[in-house]
């Protein structure tokens, strides 16, 4: 029974791990095919009048109009891109800017460091949303790059408080030690033994951090501090719908399901993608 | 002369209170040493100092008549290739995520010591008793027992003249342990030694010479026979009581 068993679970796992990694990248890629698709097409115009005023779902319109009477899945469509573009962005903002402080805290004085850990401690306190809010309000208009930047700032303390973590565990091992007594430099450390190392975790967290920015996104959209019109926003088509939830349901439905799809595949490739990067999981 | 020469060296970390007070010690070229206290008497402290990875509060090393100076980027490159260390614990010692070759490889890399490096691996290998053909495989995929020799791989790659091992068999089973002493004792045949071990049992069967660290204050040195058979200072009388003896 122990053999079978010990002999069963590594393979069910794998499986397991793989299935999580491929329904991620499903998910996740027909968002990217369509985000990308929108680029070139769509089945109406975006800001075309190409129907009556919040018709239902029809062969000619799939998902419905709004209250202007615009097609309602060209509209989700190309929310899609948005939320990729505002995902992909504050993510790799919040990925360099938080790396970089993280590390340099890591490796700075304790004084240095302890200050810098009370700061970044009192920065995540503050939810993303709330710290997004204050920056596209000090930046004082609302358009797409301030969206993206604002976010981008907000996840930053998160990356830099887990970079910083992960670092200074990884600074006590014994092959840090070996790498100064064979000569590498500090900057060697970092590229070739510290990031390689913290990078399975901080890839997950970064998959987690696309996901936090595209509801963020959405909810800076509802609040009408997103990006302004073309840029349909599931947000701002959430915020949009709110009048007629009753009467045209599929208004807040459908965006609710675009967003909760995309977040949902991405946790996913995170989860799959945890499995696949780290040699220790993949051969035991 | 002596290859290293440590000088009335003091240390004490931030915290205060002094963990190396007035260590004096000569190491000859091609002596085996072995430098033996209770956990917490400074002995990881000290090689720490040999390293070059923290300075002395007071007091001098010198290398060869040179004064060991971790500012001056030049020495310490030469100094690096001459002095290598292994660990204790071969798990924290390898880089999980780099292949046997990239991890016996650093000190080539770094040292920018021109060379084939694939080729210099092999034979480290060799000469540690692993097969050449693990070039391509990760740490997890070995026992603890052959993670050491990989280690020693790494420390003995660019030739050093000096290796230093610190507790470096003390997390082995004692089987693995026997064979990691035999193995350290063929290198010591062509380069320095010095041993560092809590057990003065195995410091016996490996070393010549013999130094006793108590609290930061070395007690008792000089030739393991001798000591073994007479020991003068109390603390090593306790340290012989405590640990049964191994065989000659
Ligand atoms: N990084 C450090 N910071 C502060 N104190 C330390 C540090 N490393 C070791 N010590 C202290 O220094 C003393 C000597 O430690 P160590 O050199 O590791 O002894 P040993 O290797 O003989 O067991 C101990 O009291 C230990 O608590
Ligand atoms: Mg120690």
């Amino acid at each position: 029974m122990t053999t079978l068993d010990q002999i069963a679970a590594p393979n069910r796992r794998r499986r397991f791990g793989s299935l999580t990694l491929w329904a991620g990248i499903a998910l996740v890629g027909i968002h990217i095919a369509v985000g990308l698709l929108t680029v070139v097409w769509s089945p109406y115009d975006p800001s075309g009048m190409t129907g009556g005023r919040l018709e239902a779902p029809s062969w000619l319109h799939w998902a419905g109009t709004d209250r202007l009477g615009r097609d309602f899945l060209t509209q989700i469509m190309i929310g899609s891109r948005i939320a990729l573009i505002v995902g992909t962005g504050a993510a790799a903002i919040g990925a360099i800017i938080g790396v970089t402080l993280g590390l340099l805290a890591a490796f700075a004085t304790k004084l240095l460091d302890d200050a810098f850990a009370a700061t970044l401690d009192i920065l995540i306190a503050f939810p993303t949303l709330l710290i997004a809010m204050l920056v596209v309000a000090a930046a004082d208009t609302a358009n797409l790059g301030s969206a993206i930047f604002a976010l981008g700032i907000a996840l930053s303390a998160i990356v830099a408080r887990l970079t910083r973590i992960l670092t200074k565990r990884v600074l006590l091992l014994d092959y840090i030690t070996a790498a100064r007594t064979s000569g590498t430099s500090w900057l060697g450390i970092v590229f070739r033994h510290i990031l390689p190392n913290i990078w399975p975790t901080l890839s997950v967290s970064f998959a987690l951090q696309f996901g936090l920015a595209a509801i963020a996104e959405a909810s800076l959209s509802y609040l009408g501090l997103g990006a302004p019109p073309p840029n349909a926003s599931w947000g701002r088509l959430l915020q949009e719908a709110q009048g007629t939830v009753y009467t045209a349901p599929i208004g807040a439905i459908a965006p609710g399901i675009a967003l909760v799809s995309l977040v949902i595949g991405i946790n996913l490739l995170a989860d799959g993608l945890r499995d696949s990067v780290d040699p220790t999981r993949r051969a035991r | 002369m002596s290859l290293l020469k440590v000088d009335n060296v003091t240390f004490g970390y931030s915290s205060g209170k002094s963990v190396l007070a007035g260590v004096s010690l000569d190491i000859g070229p091609g002596d085996t040493i072995g430098l033996v206290g209770e956990s917490g008497s400074g002995k990881s402290t000290l090689l720490r100092l040999l390293l070059g990875l923290t300075r002395p509060n007071s007091g001098s090393i010198s290398f060869n008549g040179t004064a060991l100076d971790p500012r001056n980027a030049q020495f310490m490159r030469a100094y690096r290739r001459q002095v290598q260390i292994v660990f204790q614990d071969p798990y924290s010692s390898l880089d999980p995520r780099q292949t046997v070759l990239s991890i016996v490889a650093e000190p080539l890399r770094s040292l920018k010591i021109a060379r084939d490096h694939r080729q210099m691996v092999m034979e480290a290998l060799v000469s540690v008793g692993l097969e050449p053909t693990i070039l391509g495989r990760y740490p997890h995929e070995f026992s603890g027992g052959q993670r050491q020799r990989i280690a020693i791989a790494r420390a003995i790659v660019a030739g050093p003249s000096l290796l230093l091992a610190d507790e470096a068999v003390s997390a082995l089973d004692l089987s693995t342990r026997i064979r990691i002493v035999e193995l350290l004792k063929q290198l010591s045949a062509s380069m320095t030694l010095v041993f560092v071990s809590h057990d003065i049992g195995v410091v016996a069967a490996l070393c010549e010479k013999i130094v006793i660290l108590e609290q930061g204050r070395i007690v008792e040195s000089g030739d393991t026979k001798t000591i073994l058979a007479n020991p003068q200072h109390p603390y090593t009388q306790r340290l012989l009581a405590s640990v049964p003896r191994m065989p000659a």
